[in-house]
């Protein structure tokens, strides 16, 4: 493949982000607009004719025997610290990135054409074009990095336009605290991922990810059967990248960033918080997946945490009132659904379907996800409030979004034909066939998935009407806005017919998609229950929500607090690690530390004031110092030789 | 006479030429023309280096032995005359001055002898070649120093050199006779390390340490001997203080080197190791304790630049091949950080006169840009990443530590307290110039074409030189060629 447009796919967005940085102060608003859309827009259309030549032109390079290849287009050597500790920066092409290229791309396009609607009149607009291309940098560069280290360098530049895009009002004190909770986080989480990185290069020898999967089993080997806690090396390794991911795709108990990042502008939640970023960890897992096969006690331990952390967001989501919580928590609760897939995927199940069907979902997720939060933000737009409570019958004010919100919401339920119901059913059968338990368990998430997705759509567009219309009526976002809306919901109703198991396979040979009808008819029907129940509770404005409530207050108001995590956080970084551990170190730093610096200066300050004679000015005296310095140091020298 | 043996002199012979290329140019042009004497100097300059860098890649010796002209001469030569073509773009907008009109040619002169002297003195396997070569390089700087003869302060500047160098030439000759004594009849390097290694221990060989050790450190102004330095910098026209502090460093550091190692090489570490520890101890901590008081900028300078010296002279008592490596990069790395500053000083010299760090206070506000090239060079010197002062520091240290011994752990320590030091009065500068909430003292002004390319050159070697490995390594590559050779007598 030629070497140009995997370059210009990267340079673009980071020569945005520069022109926009340090222009941005000296354009006018529309020119950033324009700009920075013209520049994802080429992006975009130069990552579809990569992902096309790759999945299309049947070259030996990208297709061989009928099984996909991984493909290197450079690696070329960045940082050549010794010999073996080599960092290589380069782009890497296989199913699974060209897959991403073309989801970050397209979500990142419609992001920005919708920012222009949505962000039109607030300060800083040509700021948020330059973070918006930064982080589309950003996250193109984690996707096709060759190497992990490289995955890792674009890893945190992730976190940093996602912390920068989180803070974006700054002015705004929840925005900046949420912007450093999500930082510190997910930074936290990142230091479980470097130090996995290092105990597996340390083991391996190489960062490259071509040859860490070719042959996980030689890669076990080079371990030398080393242990550590009972574990073997390998083990800690997978799992401490994993935590990484954890972090990043806010699995519990590293989760408490992702509802606050919320704070962020609705367009950056549908891109990063949503679509991209937050998939990374997938991602992470799905890249390394051959070497994670060789460890299934990392792949139990990445289901258990996914099992549980899609029941709990999706209970939680069951009992929030702003809209941009419930979508965070659902976003939470699907991503543990992709993890969950991952983790039960074994080659001899159903041909390692479990990892196909989890790219597939991340997929149609990311398209069905970014819609329903874009249309959140037409929502908000429209009512300037993110809670349901001053919204409801909405459908008769918005008709496209509506719609397409609609269609979002039948989406991620799993109805057919939806995208979502063929990627997860194919989730679904994965786990089924790996163990009844996690298919049953995932199955009534699924259930719950409907249910606080319907109730959300019920209280906003039926319900009963806020009387404030009157005075400020609601209407439908302009079409900078729709645009966006109209084409990801046209993409949620189509994507599940795409054979998607052609594609992108754990191996790289085709799969052929079929629907397994029990398991497809069992999740209809419990989808439908879910959406009914809603229907039952929420089209209407009746007091049945207001009983149930008043039925179960203890578990609906510790639903509503998050089980209070956050407190659980604060309790143990507030009183005991700061009062405990932090304060003795300050102690240390206080009296130990600086003051041994105090003393070099004082010390420094009084020595200089003694000697200043020496420089007297007088050549004599500094002919006799010479003189003398010479015969001193020679009979130094000589006593202590002899 | 086998007149082909002058093809290994190639960049004496080019700094000669275009000497006399000069002196024939002033001599002759007239009025007008000769206003041209700095562009013309410099362009030459610029030309001769690059000839320089490729015809002299062929490792060669002549008189006998004499003269050697390898790929580390050659790499250093190289980074001298970026050094002087920088001093060189830095010094036209002075020399422009209607006050140096008729003196303009002699400066660029004698700047060209005292460089062709240095080049001797890298060169040279012989003490005889090497004193001459000391000489030819001394000299004409008194006459540099003295350059504005009408300012009191010069002319005592000048009369203070000349008379510390007089001094320390008896005493480097002194010690030269001892070694003359000591090799029984021969100032070949060779000659001198041979019976060195064959002889005991006498005090006759220890004095001649000391002595030479005393006459070489005057021109690297190491401490006791340099106390000449402050007044000299701060008299001296500001072009040639920052010729004094990073060429005439650069090329003395080496020739020590060359001597210590070659010459002296069998009694290391018994006889010169700890003389020199003592030396860079004292050095690097006396020129700090002094710069700590320092108000005026030159005098800062020139206590900076004393303890900048015991650095570099890290590289010396590492004696191997990464010593070597990490002082020529240490020296390459300190001409950028340090023209950087004097291309600052220089500059607001030029425009108000004015020298005192006080006259420094707010003045990102009126000159941003000088400013910050300031900043740069000074983070540079302090050692901070990521700037090049700090890989040249690190690289320094490590070859320190490559010999294992406990000592010298000790001496890495304490050069890493005094660090520390260093960070207290380079972060004044910046302090002045960022912090202090006066009212900038120095008003808003643009400096000229060649000022200002000077110092662009500078900030870029900052920036670039610690971050571009391959320069390090092209260095450590052709070090590593001719170590064997070089390291030969080490005991």
């Amino acid at each position: 493949m030629d070497i140009t447009l995997p370059i210009l796919i990267l340079a673009i967005p980071i020569t945005m982000f520069l022109i926009l940085g340090i222009g941005g102060v000296k354009m006018s608003r529309k020119m950033a607009g324009v700009l920075g859309i013209l520049g994802m827009g080429t992006t975009m259309t130069l990552a579809y004719t990569v992902a096309f030549t790759y999945f299309f032109s049947g070259d030996p390079a990208f297709i061989l025997d009928g099984v996909r290849q991984q493909f290197q287009v450079f690696d070329a050597t960045w940082l050549a610290f010794t010999e073996k500790l080599v960092v290589n920066i380069g782009f890497l092409i296989d199913p699974i990135s060209a897959m991403m290229l073309v989801v970050i791309t397209t979500i990142s396009f419609m992001v920005h054409l919708y920012s222009w609607g949505y962000m039109e009149h607030e300060p800083g607009f040509q700021r948020y074009y330059a973070f918006l291309s930064l982080f589309s940098f950003s996250m193109l560069g984690l996707v096709v990095a060759t190497n992990i280290f490289q995955m890792y360098i674009f890893w945190e530049l992730v976190g940093v336009s996602s912390y920068l895009l989180i803070g974006f009002f700054y002015k705004l004190p929840s925005a900046v605290s949420a912007s450093k909770k999500a930082f510190i986080v997910t930074r936290f989480a990142d230091l479980g991922f470097l130090i996995g990185i290092l105990v597996l290069s340390y083991y391996t020898d190489t960062f490259n990810f071509q040859a860490l999967t070719s042959d996980p089993s030689a890669v076990l080997s080079t371990t030398g059967g080393a242990t550590f806690m009972g574990a073997s090396v390998l083990t800690w390794a997978l799992v401490l990248i994993y935590v990484g991911g954890m972090g990043k795709s806010a699995m519990m108990p590293l989760h408490i960033w992702l509802p606050d990042a919320m704070e962020g502008p609705t367009p950056v939640s549908a891109l990063i918080h949503a679509a991209t970023m937050v998939v990374a960890g997938v991602y992470l897992v799905a890249r390394m997946f051959p070497l994670y096969l060789v460890e299934e006690g990392a792949l139990t331990f990445i289901t258990c945490v996914g099992a549980i952390t899609a029941f709990y967001a999706a209970v939680v989501a069951c009992c929030q009132i702003d809209i941009k919580r419930i979508l965070a928590f659902s976003t939470i609760s699907q991503i543990a659904f992709m993890m969950v897939a991952l983790g039960v995927a074994r080659p001899d199940l159903h041909e390692g379907m479990g990892y196909m069907a989890s790219m597939f979902h991340l997929f149609t997720h990311a398209m069905f996800k970014a819609l329903l939060f874009l249309g959140a933000g037409a929502l908000i737009h429209a009512v300037h409030s993110n809670n349901y409570t001053e919204m409801g019958g909405l459908r008769k004010y918005m008709p496209i979004t509506h719609w397409t919100f609609l269609i979002g919401c039948l989406a991620i339920a799993g109805i057919w034909p939806f995208s979502g119901f063929f990627s997860k059913d194919e989730m679904l059968a994965a786990m089924f066939a790996n163990d009844w338990l996690w298919g049953a368990w995932m199955t009534m998430v699924a259930g719950l998935t409907a249910f606080y997705m319907f109730r959300m759509y019920f209280m906003v567009f039926w319900w009963e009407e806020n009387p404030h219309y009157k005075e400020h009526k609601p209407h439908d976002a302009p079409w900078q806005m729709s645009l966006p809306l109209i084409v990801l919901a046209a993409v949620s109703c189509v994507a599940g017919f795409i054979p998607f198991g052609e594609f992108v396979t754990w191996n790289g040979e085709p799969y052929h998609i079929h629907i397994e009808l029990q398991v497809a008819v069992t999740s209809l029907i419990v989808a439908a229950c879910g959406i009914a129940l809603a229907a039952w509770l929420y089209m209407k404005k009746n007091n049945k929500p207001a009983a149930m409530k008043n039925a179960m207050p203890v578990l609906w108001q510790a639903a509503n607090r998050r089980f209070y995590w956050d407190e659980i956080y604060m309790f143990i970084t507030h009183t005991i690690i700061f009062n405990i551990i932090c304060k003795s170190i300050a102690w240390f730093d206080r009296h130990v530390i600086d003051a041994t610096m105090d003393s070099f200066a004082k010390i420094s300050q009084k020595t200089s004031v003694a000697i200043k004679g020496m420089q007297s000015g007088n050549i004599q005296v500094y002919v006799l110092w010479y003189f003398f310095g010479a015969v001193i140091l020679a009979a130094i020298t000589w006593i202590c030789l002899l | 006479m086998d007149y082909s043996q002058f093809s290994a002199m190639i960049p004496e012979l080019i700094v000669l030429g275009i000497f006399i290329l000069v002196f024939l140019f002033d001599t002759f042009a007239g009025e007008t023309a000769r206003k041209a004497d700095g562009m013309l100097t410099t362009v030459l300059f610029g030309l001769g280096t690059v000839a320089i860098f490729f015809t002299g890649c062929m490792p060669k010796e002549c008189f006998g032995g004499m003269y050697v002209n390898n790929h580390i001469e050659l790499v250093l030569k190289c980074i001298l005359n970026l050094g002087v073509f920088i001093v060189l773009v830095q010094s036209l907008k002075w020399t422009d001055t209607p006050d140096m009109k008729l003196r303009r040619g002699e400066f660029y002169e004698l700047l060209l002898a005292t460089l062709f002297g240095m080049y001797l003195m890298i060169s040279a396997r012989h003490f005889l070649l090497f004193v001459i070569g000391l000489e030819t390089a001394s000299l004409p700087l008194a006459a540099l120093v003295a350059f504005n003869k009408k300012h009191n302060e010069s002319a005592e500047a000048a009369a203070k050199y000349i008379m510390t160098a007089v001094f320390s030439s008896a005493v480097l000759m002194m010690g030269l006779s001892f070694v003359y004594g000591l090799s029984g009849g021969s100032l070949y390097y060779g000659d001198v390390a041979n019976a060195v290694a064959e002889g005991p221990m006498s005090g006759m060989l220890i004095v001649a340490l000391a002595f030479v050790l005393g006459g070489i450190g005057f021109k690297l102004s190491l401490v006791p001997f340099h106390l000449w330095t402050a007044d000299v910098y701060q008299g001296a026209p500001t072009a040639v203080t920052s010729y004094l502090s990073v060429i005439s460093k650069g090329s003395a550091a080496f020739a020590f080197f060359i001597i210590f190692v070659q010459a002296f090489g069998a009694v290391y570490p018994d006889a010169w190791e700890w003389m020199l520890y003592a030396i860079i101890i004292l050095t690097i901590t006396v020129g700090n304790l002094f710069a700590i008081r320092q108000r005026n900028m030159k005098r800062f300078m020139a206590f900076s630049s004393v303890s900048q010296a015991g650095y570099i002279m890290l590289g010396v008592i590492a004696a191997n091949a990464i010593g070597m490596t990490s002082m020529l990069f240490y020296i390459l790395v300190y001409i950028f950080s340090n023209l950087g500053a004097f291309g600052v000083i220089s500059a607001i010299e030029n425009q108000t006169g004015r020298l005192s760090m006080d006259d420094y206070r707010g003045l990102h506000k009126s000159n941003p840009w000088l400013s910050f090239a300031m900043t740069l060079a000074m983070f540079s010197l302090a050692g901070i990443p990521p700037f090049a002062g700090f890989f040249s520091k690190i690289l320094i240290f490590t070859s320190v530590t490559a010999s294992n011994s406990m000592a010298l752990y000790m001496l890495v320590l304490i050069a890493l307290i005094n660090t520390i030091i260093s960070l207290y009065y380079y972060l004044l500068v910046v302090k002045a110039m960022w912090i202090s909430p006066e009212e900038p003292v120095v008003s808003s002004f643009r400096s000229s074409g060649s000022e200002r390319f000077g110092m662009w050159i500078c900030v870029a070697g900052i920036i670039f030189i610690g971050l571009v490995s391959p320069i390090y390594g092209l260095i450590s590559k052709l070090v590593t060629e001719d170590a064997p050779q070089l390291l030969a007598w080490l005991g």
